[in-house]
């Protein structure tokens, strides 16, 4: 379990991360989500203890990411936005890197290429950026750690791909993992996180189950136009309006919208999901 | 599988399970795929299949055999069809004969 208390992280004067508080459970493929600029990515490497947290705690199973325990390091991979071309082959960088990782397996690396149709044998330095970052996934999937973290895994994958690394996410996951996967595209993840973070440079706006969030919000997609919408926005042949869920009515999640909803209404949705 | 809009995820699984159990390309006893199977085969979260799993299996329709798996119940096939048929009758056919008001159709043109 991972509990983040009244986290602070600034570069020099350069307030990134204030006051943030919340708590991941085992077991979930979460996504987190914000605008750009919120602090997302320094968020993943605070986990990784790739830096030092300025103010508050970070603990993973109870250990502080920044002490960088080997028993600590060996338990979660991140994988980065922007990731190296080593020049060697896929197959030859997995068998070396793997070995830092006890749990790491070269059957399911190759497994997992296979899915993604990227050739193992293909010198990394000669791949397209899709090629290298479905490597790299398939590399993260395949450490097989407890924790993941990914930052905006699913940018420069084709169509195609991101349905694949939709699929080798709840695939190639146990019920012991837990990933933290950040993207600004909800679209690409969407059926495939749950729960839902929401950060705001100085705050958790929600950190909430997919059900939770059905239970107490409901997603119209009728063409009638509800004044008391929290958000609406025209789609073609209609509009997806976002509302308090006052008659228990389960409806389908929409990401994007709920991501609007909640930028709209701050300090509502953070009231009435933290009751 | 592309999702339609407005219903939750996780009774669409259920909903898809239902109809191949209907169809007769499930039949009662048959096992059916481990939620991770599933969530893999589908591109959609272990936990929402999970949730599909649970809603089967209080209705009637799957059963889970400790260690071993989910498996289609005997009578699964009468329960699929009644819960269906409510389903369609409350939720789907209400909007069909709104659409056909609307475009000035008669239901007993097309019941040949």
């Amino acid at each position: 379990m991972i509990k983040i208390k009244k986290l602070g992280f600034s570069y020099g004067d350069n307030v990134v991360l204030k006051d943030i508080s919340m708590e991941l459970q085992e077991g979930r493929i979460y996504g987190l989500l914000g605008e750009n600029g919120v602090g997302k990515t320094t968020l993943l490497t605070l986990l990784a203890g790739l830096k030092d947290v300025c103010e508050g705690s970070i603990e993973v199973d109870g250990q502080s990411p920044s002490d960088r325990k080997p028993s600590f390091l060996s338990n979660i991979y991140y994988l980065p936005d922007e990731v190296p071309a080593p020049r060697r082959k896929a197959i030859d960088y997995a068998n070396d890197h793997g070995q830092y990782w006890s749990k790491f397996s070269i059957g399911k690396f190759s497994e997992i290429m296979r899915v993604f149709d990227t050739d193992e044998n293909q010198r990394m330095d000669h791949m397209s950026y899709g090629q290298l970052k479905k490597a790299f996934i398939s590399f993260a999937l395949a450490c097989n750690t407890k924790y993941i973290f990914m930052d905006e895994p699913t940018n420069g994958l084709d169509i195609p791909s991101k349905g694949q690394f939709r699929k080798a996410v709840s695939k190639y996951t146990s019920e012991e993992s837990t990933l933290l996967i950040s993207t600004h595209q909800a679209r690409d993840l969407e059926a495939i996180i749950d729960p839902i973070i929401i950060l705001d440079r100085r705050d958790v706006l929600l950190n909430a189950s997919l059900d939770e969030i059905a239970r107490k919000l409901y997603f119209d997609y009728t063409s009638d136009a509800d004044p008391s919408a929290l958000y609406s926005e025209m789609i073609p042949g209609g509009s997806i309006q976002v509302l308090i869920n006052k008659e228990s009515v389960e409806s389908k999640v929409n990401i994007e919208a709920l991501f609007n909803a909640v930028l709209l209404h701050k300090s509502m949705i953070k009231d009435m999901f933290n009751k | 599988m592309e999702f339609n809009q407005n219903k939750p995820i996780y009774l669409q699984i259920a909903d898809g399970i239902s109809e191949k159990i209907l169809s007769g390309e499930l039949k009662e006893g048959d096992r059916i795929l481990s939620v991770r199977e599933l969530g893999g085969e589908l591109g959609v979260n272990p936990n929402t299949a999970m949730r599909s799993y649970e809603k089967l299996t209080n209705d009637g329709i799957i059963f889970n055999q400790r260690g071993i798996g989910y498996f289609v119940c005997e009578g699964a096939r009468a329960i699929a069809l009644d819960k269906m048929r409510t389903d369609f009758l409350e939720n789907e056919l209400p909007q069909i004969l709104r659409k056909m008001r609307l475009l000035e159709l008669k239901a007993e043109d097309y019941l040949k």
